[in-house]
């Protein structure tokens, strides 16, 4: 790790004010990802903007039809929320399935949408439940928001302040797990609003979180399981490492998406 | 002495308190006053010649007491790092074993080798200095596939063709004629995939000068500080012995990659005098992944000759193994005597012969890791056998048994005179455990539920309680390989014991304990085990293979016999008896026939006050050492059976049932055997379904982490059903065999003959990952289709 500059901004506002300053700054959330990679000099950042202090990027609450998210939850606090549960159970499932006991009770769902890694679990659930990021300038939707491999739509000096997540009819999110990591080399989200039906698949694209056409067509008018039998995912514009090739990643993609329709299906 | 603590008693681990409760202490727990700390500067190519190294930049920086390079190592006259065992080629001449100097002189040869030292006052400014160091490489081509490395040009100039030897063992010709008379010849082509052994304790090394009395004292991570020693002397040229102590505080976790002398510890230990601070090295992860020498990676086709009836008439096995860049302390005897002189497993073959080439890459030094050789001739033999029963149509249970060697001593035509076993007993009661008979009704099960279920076996053998030194020293070992032990009974009657064995997790504070207060009728509190620093311990050949047991313990049993020998003296003069009228029994000297007696600790206080008997006639003092040196090998055996239900959708590989039956010979302490049993076998489902060292065409290491290397967890694995059998080794005088690697030895054949059974055919390489075992259910119904 290279010296830094800390700091810890008890507002958002603050926290802004600081990162412009910054040039070469970055927000600290739950340090999964960001502290990691400075201890191997990989990141050098000039200062770090620590985000734990500051009010109101915490906590979890329902407002009307959404399940409002502070960007700083953690996810330990997602995964046992007796809010989320209720509402959105496949996405505390989703929490609960993240990193280890230790990673879920510092990392932060806002540092995961923000780092968008194209293996990390939230970006498939805030894809397909069309959720709504809430900086600190503007409303992003999901579809907007997820630009690629750690690529997103936040600008310079740009901060998750909360992810907003209308409620589904049904929903359910299956992970198929690269053996090591435990990060997902197929991850997919299911759910169902109304008639609208949104599969997001993260793990598998070369161009990290998308969603899956096939899956999304043949559930569009039966949302159940079998709708998905004999449904073909193309190779092309997917991953191959050597944990799995493209082709194994394309036929996991609606084994996982049925298991996931069984599991939002289940009584 | 009670029943609870005595040999036999599963008694819970006296160390156990000290680690769980933070208190151990490693090397990296110890500081030195004044220490600097060490940073080396590692290579980013596989291959390359060192064109100019400048230096001048970072010595300058902040902190920097000194930047060392080979140019400072060859003024210094050290000498480079040995490997100990000389293996002759077929025609008789030596191996051909590259220079390895602890810091590059002119080339590297694999991502991570050390190309130069930064001693700092702190670690960061140790680090932030190597940014300084600019090196002028020419890269070379990258040699990692065993299969090309004979024209991709030459690693070591010495070896022009990247071979190192080109060994055999066994009769060609006796062989070759078995073959001629076969009804039925099995072939099989096999990989014993790369390990990266990842013990949790990273290695360390703490050098320390005393300028004052000119001792250098080396606090490192080794499974054997007394064969560092020795080596850091008569051969780095580091110090006399006299002037090197080495201590080898806790240890956590070795699997054999800390048995070797490293190119780290050797720096430091040297810098120590030129910087004249001590200094400090503790490996980060990364290090430890690039730098630990890697286990296995072999290449082999095997061939196995039967008659009409399915009886084995000879094997034929061709291997090629990768040894790395350099060769490493033990590496060139795992592939070759730790390997071959195993073939035979637990069959009577009456001709093998086997060939074995020893590869150098441009990858990380290959050597010993739990088991070495073994698992690899296990995984052979036991894959081949499994296959051989499925091309007869013989059920895999049926066609061990009417192969097993059932009468002892016997004689392999590989070196290895097994002196004892019953392997049917083994297959018996785990066919048992495994409810075998009931297997096909679960396959149907499994089926109807869409998964596909399979059982493999693996009777395996392992040659342990390495070695009778005369035996091993005329295969090539530069060193004997017996041990030591030494008892010292305190006035009061307590007990030090100190072993040459050295423990990094096996629990020989309790087990030695154990024994000793069980032999001396003491309690096993009042005993306590010394080892790894050999300023304590006189001398001693370290712990691997298995031999802490079977041949640390019998010397400590040759100690005690002689303390007693010793306190019968002196309890003679004490009870005014005559010695030969001396009985001991239940820790008590008496007089046969009277009811005179004294307490073991009674006449150890006799020893020391010399009241009742004349110096001249017997020595004061209760103190007694002995060196063991074994007659032959143990030969622990057992049958593993595995049982796995795949989910053909995903490639998923479920282990739903693991019943390991061993024959450990007498056993010291069932839970310490048990776990020893549990934690080798999670290594070898780690091999045989999770781990697998990668590096790309560029030589670079792909799983150079865990979030690419899959270390086993937890919930990748079942509960085991252990059991055992007990057939005394009968060379030892405690009739031991030693059990630290054989689940690591038994589970890899296990695990794929099950899934293979599976999957309907041979072709699922380790490891046997979802995505490999997909690729394997596909060409299963591909080929179900074809029929
Ligand atoms: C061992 C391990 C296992 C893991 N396994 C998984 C897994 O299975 N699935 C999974 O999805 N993830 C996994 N993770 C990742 C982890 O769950 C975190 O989600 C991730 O590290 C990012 O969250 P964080 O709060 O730690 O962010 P940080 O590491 O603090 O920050 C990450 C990046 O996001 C930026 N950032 C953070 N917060 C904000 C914000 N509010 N606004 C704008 N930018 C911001 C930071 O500047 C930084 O660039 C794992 C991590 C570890 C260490």
């Amino acid at each position: 790790m290279y010296a830094f500059n800390y700091h810890a901004p008890k507002t958002v506002r603050q926290a802004a004010t600081l990162l412009a300053k910054n040039e070469e700054g970055k927000v600290l959330a739950g340090g999964q990802t960001l502290l990691p990679t400075m201890k191997q000099r990989l990141a050098s950042p000039s200062a770090l903007i620590d985000l734990n202090h500051a009010e109101g990027m915490t906590g979890i609450e329902q407002k009307g039809r959404n399940i409002v998210i502070g960007a700083m939850t953690r996810h330990v606090e997602v995964a046992t929320s007796a809010v989320v549960k209720n509402a959105i159970p496949g996405l505390a499932a989703l929490a609960e399935g993240i990193g280890d006991a230790a990673v879920r009770n510092r990392g932060t769902i806002g540092g995961s949408i923000a780092n968008n890694d194209p293996a990390a679990d939230y970006p498939s659930a805030a894809l397909a439940l069309n959720a709504t990021i809430i900086t600190n300038k503007r409303k992003i939707t999901a579809d907007e928001f997820f630009q690629g491999m750690f690529a997103t739509a936040l600008e310079e000096g740009e901060i998750i302040v909360k992810v907003s997540f209308p409620i589904p009819s049904k929903a359910a999110y299956e992970k198929f797990p690269n053996p090591a990591s435990r990060y997902a080399l197929v991850g997919v989200f299911v759910a169902k609003k109304g008639s609208d039906v949104r599969v997001a698949v993260t793990g598998a694209g070369s161009n990290g979180v998308f969603r899956s056409k096939e899956c999304e067509a043949a559930l569009a008018s039966r949302f159940n399981a079998k709708a998905l039998d004999g449904v073909k995912v193309a190779a092309s514009g997917l991953n191959a490492d050597m944990h799995a090739s493209a082709d194994y990643r394309a036929h996991l993609i609606p084994v996982m998406a049925k298991r996931a329709v069984e599991k939002a299906t289940a009584k | 002495m009670s029943a609870k603590t005595g040999v036999g008693a599963p008694v819970l681990r006296k160390e156990d308190f000290r680690f769980i409760t933070g208190k151990g202490q490693y090397t990296d727990d110890i500081n030195r006053q004044d220490q600097a700390y060490a940073y080396f500067l590692r290579s980013p190519h596989a291959h390359a010649n060192i064109k100019k190294l400048d230096i001048s930049a970072a010595q300058k920086a902040p902190g920097v007491l000194g930047v060392l390079t080979g140019d400072d190592l060859a003024a210094d006259k050290i000498g480079g790092l040995i490997c100990g065992w000389m293996i002759h080629n077929k025609d008789g001449s030596p191996m051909k074993a590259g220079a390895h100097p602890a810091l590059a002189q002119g080339k590297v040869r694999y991502v991570g080798d050390h190309v130069a030292v930064v001693i700092a006052d702190t670690y960061a400014q140790a680090k932030d200095a190597a940014e300084k160091i600019i090196v002028d490489y020419q890269v070379l081509p990258a040699v990692v596939d065993m299969n090309k490395a004979k024209s991709a040009g030459a690693i070591h100039d010495v070896a022009p063709d990247n071979v190192v030897y080109d060994w055999h063992l066994g009769d060609k010709a006796a062989t070759d004629a078995a073959f001629s008379k076969a009804k039925h010849v099995t072939k099989i082509d096999l990989v014993n995939n790369r390990l990266i052994p990842n013990a949790m304790e990273p290695r360390a090394a703490i050098g320390d000068f005393d300028s004052g009395t000119g001792v250098y004292t080396l606090y490192t991570t080794s499974q054997n500080p007394h064969v560092a020693r020795l080596v850091l002397s008569a051969f780095v040229g580091i110090a006399p012995e006299h002037k090197l102590r080495v201590i080898a505080p806790d240890v956590g976790g070795g699997f054999g990659s800390k048995i070797f002398i490293y190119a780290e510890e050797t720096v430091c230990v040297w810098a120590s005098k030129k910087v004249g601070r001590p200094v400090k090295w503790t490996a980060d992860r990364t290090e430890a992944f690039l730098s630990d020498a890697h286990g296995r990676d072999h290449i082999s086709h095997a061939e196995l000759a039967l008659d009409d009836k399915g009886k084995i008439l000879g094997l034929r096995v061709k291997t090629k193994a990768n040894l790395g860049a350099y060769l490493s302390t033990f590496s060139s005897c795992v592939p070759t005597y730790l390997y071959a002189p195993l073939l035979s497993g637990q069959y009577d073959i009456p001709a093998i012969y086997a060939e074995v080439e020893g590869i150098y890459t441009t990858t990380a030094p290959v050597d010993a890791y739990r088991g070495a050789g073994r698992p690899e001739a296990t995984f052979l033999i036991e894959r081949i056998i499994e296959k051989a029963a499925r091309e007869t149509g013989s059920d895999p249970a049926m066609f061990r048994r009417k192969n097993f060697i059932k009468s002892f001593p016997h004689q392999t035509p590989v070196i290895m005179a097994y002196d004892t076993g019953n392997y049917t007993a083994s297959l018996d009661l785990a066919l048992e455990m495994a409810d075998y008979k009931n297997f096909a009704k679960r396959k149907k099960d499994s089926a109807k539920n869409g998964k596909l279920r399979g059982i493999g076996f693996s009777a395996y053998i392992e040659a342990c309680g390495i070695a009778p030194s005369a035996a091993v020293g005329s295969l090539g070992a530069g060193v004997g390989l017996w041990e030591s032990a030494e008892i010292r009974v305190n006035p009061v009657g307590t007990v030090e014991v100190l072993t040459g064995s050295h423990s990094h997790g096996q629990g020989h504070e309790t087990t030695f304990a154990q024994l000793v207060a069980d032999r001396l009728g003491i309690d096993i509190d009042s005993v306590a085990v010394v080892h790894g620093d050999t300023d304590k311990v006189q001398f001693g050949m370290g712990t691997y293979g298995s031999r802490s047991g079977a041949v640390g313990m019998s010397a400590i049993v040759k100690a005690v016999d002689k303390v007693i020998a010793k306190g019968k003296k002196v309890a003679a003069y004490a009870l005014e008896a005559a010695e030969k009228d001396i009985q001991f029994k239940d820790g008590r000297f008496s007089v046969a026939g009277t009811d005179k007696s004294l307490a073991f600790g009674e006449v150890a206080l006799q020893a020391y006050i010399a009241h009742k008997f004349n110096g001249q006639d017997l020595e004061p003092g209760l103190k007694e050492g002995a060196f063991y040196d074994p007659t032959n090998f143990t030969f622990p055996s057992g049958v593993h059976i595995c049982e796995v239900e795949i989910d053909p959708d995903t490639g998923t590989t479920d282990i739903v049932k693991w019943t390991a039956v061993d024959d450990f010979g007498n056993v010291i302490n069932p839970m310490i055997v048990e776990g020893q049993v549990h934690g080798g076998i999670a290594q070898g489902v780690g091999q045989a379904l999770l781990e697998g060292a990668h590096y790309n065409a560029d030589g670079q290491l792909v799983t150079a982490s865990y979030m690419d290397y899959t270390m086993p967890r937890a919930d990748d694995l079942p509960s085991f059903d252990v059991g055992m059998t007990n057939t005394p080794c009968t060379t030892n005088p405690l009739g031991i065999k030693g059990c630290g690697e054989a689940g690591a030895i038994a589970a890899p054949p296990a695990v794929i003959n099950a899934i293979t059974d599976a999957v309907g055919h041979e072709d699922v390489p380790m490891p046997a990952t979802p995505y490999a075992v997909w690729q394997a259910c596909q060409k299963g119904a591909r080929k179900l289709a074809a029929e």
